[in-house]
């Protein structure tokens, strides 16, 4: 209870303690927390970015599904024109062909028919010279009379 | 462990109260003190041994483990300790951050070591009063000591010497930065002309005064008074042993409501010291106020 020398070795005590807290506690704690506090800030503002990154990334995929969902939408719309285009060609090909067919047809009819009736003049003509030539019982001079008989054969 | 058959409750108390001190007495020359009157014969040119080694023990547990903490901090995830340490800075810095106004990287670890320190030597106060005193008195009883007369007071704070001596260091800081930051012109034009003008300086001079030298005296006295009164309580409570049953449970139910209540103060008075030190050196800091 009495205030003696040890009032004075209290204080050198206390300053030697403090001083060694000042030089080698305080430091390395206080810039640990100080590093952490940093190193957290940061790690937030990461996140933020990456907050609005995907924000970001978002929007800009609803537009690319947009533009691609439009582009769709078109190259269908081509695909069904052209296929329209397709069968009405087919059908004009088609049409153009038959006519052809039928034009052919008509022309190999036509030519045939020529040909019997040439056949059939003939016929007729010689039957014709063999009925005079019976009629008339004489002989007729083919050559003399060739005139006659073609006019004949031509009115049949 | 309660007052021996041998001891008075007046002697178990005056025992409890003396420091072990060593010094040169007027008679019986070098040596322990073996009576609180001893001990006072002593004067001046003595120590408290038992003040010195607890609170040099303590103050070396506290920068020991902190060093160890802070020689593997991390500023990545911390461990156990190292969470426990980071609380007690981070609590310390953000009182030296609200009441500190001015740039001094003193401050945070002075006001961590108050803290630390005064609260281990007041924590000494919840070990029961008797078991180390008892023991070491088991202890120089082997080397031909009478227990009787060997003294040992665990509790540094509740030697002035102790609280002195800190809030003199405290009161030496307060003096230093005063006359560093306002230079001894503006220091003593703070001491005399205010807060009554040029006219009023002998009661400015007394004013502000005693209002600095109250800062060391009550930094000093009420750390002291409050741990004393502490230990005294629980000697007193201590007497109660080694009557009849009732005294004994009744001894023991009081005892831990009054150590469950000084976890309380111990704390409070390491933190009170801590603060009010961050606070008388804030305002030796400041040019005016």
């Amino acid at each position: 209870m009495n205030i003696n020398l040890t009032l004075f070795a209290q204080m050198i005590a206390f300053a030697v303690f403090v001083g060694f807290c000042m030089k080698f506690v305080w430091p390395p704690i206080v810039k640990a927390l100080a590093e952490r506090k940093a190193k957290i800030a940061e790690g937030l503002a990461a996140a933020e970015r990456g907050h609005q990154e995907k924000a970001l990334g978002e929007q800009r995929a609803l537009v690319l599904i947009k533009d691609a969902k439009a582009a769709a939408a078109d190259i269908v719309a081509q695909a069904q024109k052209r296929a329209t285009e397709i069968v009405e060609e087919a059908k004009a090909d088609a049409r153009s062909e038959s006519g052809r067919v039928v034009a052919a047809a008509q022309a190999e009819i036509d030519r045939e028919t020529n040909r019997a009736r040439e056949e059939l003049r003939e016929r007729v003509a010689a039957l014709a010279v063999a009925a005079a030539e019976k009629i008339l019982r004489k002989e007729i001079d083919i050559k003399a009379h060739q005139g006659l008989v073609d006019s004949f054969a031509k009115q049949l | 462990m309660a007052a021996s058959e041998t001891l008075t409750s007046q002697a178990y108390i005056q025992h409890h109260l003396t420091n072990l001190t060593l010094g040169v007495h007027p008679e019986h020359g070098f040596g322990f003190a073996h009576s609180s009157a001893e001990a006072a014969e002593m004067g001046f040119w003595a120590i408290n041994v038992d003040t010195m080694f607890f609170s040099i023990l303590l103050g070396y547990l506290f920068i020991w483990f902190f060093r160890r903490v802070a020689e593997q901090m991390t500023a990545g995830v911390p461990g156990g300790a190292q969470n426990f340490v980071e609380w007690i800075v981070d609590f310390v810095e953000e009182n030296v951050r609200g009441s500190f106004t001015a740039k001094n990287p003193m401050v945070g670890p002075l006001a961590l070591t108050i803290f630390a320190w005064v609260f281990l030597m007041n924590l000494m106060d919840l070990i029961p009063v008797d078991l180390l005193p008892y023991l070491f008195g088991q202890l120089m009883s082997v080397f031909g000591a009478d227990p009787h007369h060997v003294f040992l007071r665990v509790v540094p704070t509740t030697d002035p010497n102790a609280t002195f001596g800190m809030a003199l260091v405290v009161f030496g800081l307060v003096l230093y930065y005063s006359f560093k930051m306002k230079g001894v012109g503006g220091f003593a034009a703070e001491l005399t002309m205010q807060p009554f003008g040029k006219w009023g300086m002998p009661a400015n001079l007394l004013l502000e005064g005693i209002s600095l030298l109250s800062k060391p005296l009550s930094l000093a006295l009420r750390l002291f008074g409050n741990m004393y009164a502490g230990e005294m309580i629980f000697i007193l409570i201590a007497l109660l042993y080694g009557g009849s049953m009732v005294l004994n449970v009744t001894g023991g139910l009081l005892q831990f409501v009054w150590a469950v209540f000084h976890i309380l103060i111990i704390t409070l008075q390491a933190f009170i010291f801590m603060v009010l030190t961050i606070v008388y050196l804030d305002m030796a800091h400041q040019e005016h106020h």
